[in-house]
């Protein structure tokens, strides 16, 4: 690489990286933690005994993982104004994620909620707990052990997937390298900054998910 | 350490004390479906104050199922429990949640497989119910259930999670987790059959002194020497019903049925 390439490397990582700091960070952890919010309302609708409860949540699942991410994001942002509803980018993609963590989130849960063993739940009616007794505090803290590392993968997805929304003009990360791009004619070099700081980014991510199941393993036998 | 209504142990020898009017545990005419496959067809047991019932019989015959409804964790389809004067549930029609938690008051199990709360230290799991569930103050608990592991010989386990125990060591604190529910009633599903053979006998006689402290239990068992010595009363099931009852000195040593006599027989002679 030459001298004035090195130089616009140097120069645009400043705005790269705002990018990831006030766009694609603060948009996938809000979207992540409202995404598992319903993410779990929707896997205990899914363990209902009734129907049409497990229903309404299975045809969710359905459609939110039967349909392109990109597809959800413009019928959001760029459909529902037809209607008259007007959403900024932000929250439209806020909005999006979310749904669409919930949607995939949702069956990790409920598999994590069906691999603690029949006997826990039968321990915890035993004591003399309620259901949902037994579901907070016996339930769904095994769950949550066991949920961690596909959830994290979930997370990581997202950090990804957030790039598009810069289709729809959210300034994150890949907007911010996609603009310095078009000024200076430099794509190549531009979107492999860009890729360099998404991978950065998920090896930390990465980094932060074992030590977390390590400290979730404390009482597991190996 | 006695259960919360101890009864005068001088009386055990009243073998009929489990027909009597004043038995703690009575169940009449039991039935339960699972699907086509009717696992008990009608059984009656009674169980006195005080009283230890054997519950012995061949695999997939309901022992399990019997207790597992005794202790509301199974819904029967039809009969009767009650338990003392407290408890009165009449399954022909389903019973309501607060009638099956008053049920499930009554008694304590301990399972084959332990079924502690792994995430939960040796202390927090006998804390869970008493503390948790029935709102009992702490600190009081505490000291019950330190002096509870003390007694099995595990208070330096407190703070350990279940992984660390031993097979035999997770059973007693099965054990522990049961007696500080401070139930009238004790259930043991085959305590002792997930367990190392040398581990075997420390649970068994930790139940026996159990049984003469005074607790009253139905214990299902295939420890036929056990269950002689510390049984009041034990009862052969096959097949969803109780086929045969009574005396462990005399039933297990000349049963009147064929059938107990054909299963005793295998259990002594395996092979
Ligand atoms: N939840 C269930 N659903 C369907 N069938 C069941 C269920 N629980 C028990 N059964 C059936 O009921 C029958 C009696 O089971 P149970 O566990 O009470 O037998 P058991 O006498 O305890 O046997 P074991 O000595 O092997 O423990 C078996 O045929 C079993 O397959
Ligand atoms: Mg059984």
């Amino acid at each position: 690489m030459n001298q004035s390439a090195w130089e616009l490397f140097w120069t645009s990582l400043g705005p790269i990286v705002h990018g990831a700091i006030a766009g694609t960070i603060p948009l996938a952890l809000a979207s992540f933690a409202i995404g598992i919010t319903l993410a779990l309302g929707l896997a205990l609708m899914r363990l209902s005994r009734r129907r049409w409860v497990s229903g309404i949540a299975r045809v969710y699942i359905s459609i939110v993982r039967g349909t392109p991410l990109l597809v959800q994001l413009f019928v959001i942002f760029y459909g529902l104004p037809s209607l008259g509803i007007l959403i900024d980018p932000w929250p439209s993609a806020v909005v999006a994620f979310s749904l669409n963590v919930g949607g995939y989130a949702a069956e990790v849960i409920r598999a994590a909620i069906l691999s603690v063993p029949k006997g826990q739940w039968e321990a915890a009616y035993m004591i003399g707990m309620s259901h949902r007794r037994a579901l907070t505090r016996i339930i769904l803290p095994q769950a949550a052990r066991v949920s961690v590392p596909p959830l994290s993968n979930t997370f990581i997805s997202l950090v990804k997937d957030t790039s598009l929304a810069s289709l729809i003009l959210v300034t994150e990360l890949f907007r911010e390298a996609q603009q310095v791009a078009a000024f200076s004619q430099e794509f190549m070099l531009l979107y492999l900054e860009a890729a360099l700081v998404y991978w950065v980014i998920c090896l930390g991510l990465s980094s932060i998910q074992s030590v977390l199941e390590k400290r979730l393993d404390r009482y597991v036998a190996h | 350490m006695s259960p919360t209504d101890p009864t005068d142990p001088t009386d055990s020898t009243d073998r009929d004390a489990a027909s009597a009017p004043g038995a703690l545990l009575r169940v009449r005419g039991l039935r339960k479906s699972f699907g086509p496959n009717q696992v008990l067809q009608s059984v009656d047991l009674a169980v006195g104050r005080g009283h230890v019932l054997a519950l012995i019989g061949p695999s997939g015959s309901g022992k399990t199922t019997i207790l597992r409804c005794l202790n509301g964790l199974e819904l029967a389809d039809g009969g009767t429990i009650d338990v003392a004067a407290e408890v009165s549930l009449d399954f022909g029609t389903p019973p309501s949640k607060k009638q099956l938690a008053a049920l499930r008051d009554r008694s304590a199990m301990v399972f084959q497989h332990y079924n502690l709360f792994p995430h939960k230290t040796v202390l927090e799991n006998v804390l869970e119910g008493p503390v948790v569930v029935q709102r009992r103050p702490k600190a009081e608990v505490e000291a019950e259930a330190l002096a509870l592991l003390d007694r099995v010989g595990l208070s330096a386990k407190k703070d350990s999670y279940p992984f660390e125990l031993s097979g035999g060591q997770q059973q007693r604190v099965g054990i522990v987790r049961a007696l500080a529910l401070r139930p009238q009633l004790l259930l043991f599903d085959e305590p002792t059959s997930s367990l190392d053979p040398e581990l075997v006998g420390d649970i068994l006689r930790l139940i026996k002194e159990l049984a003469v402290e005074g607790w009253s239990m139905v214990i299902v068992t295939h420890e036929l020497e056990f269950a002689r010595e510390v049984a009041t009363e034990v009862a052969f099931v096959d097949g969803g019903r109780i086929v045969e009852h009574g005396d462990p000195k005399q039933m297990l040593r000349n049963p009147k049925e064929e059938r107990t006599r054909q299963f005793l027989h295998r259990l002594l002679f395996p092979f």
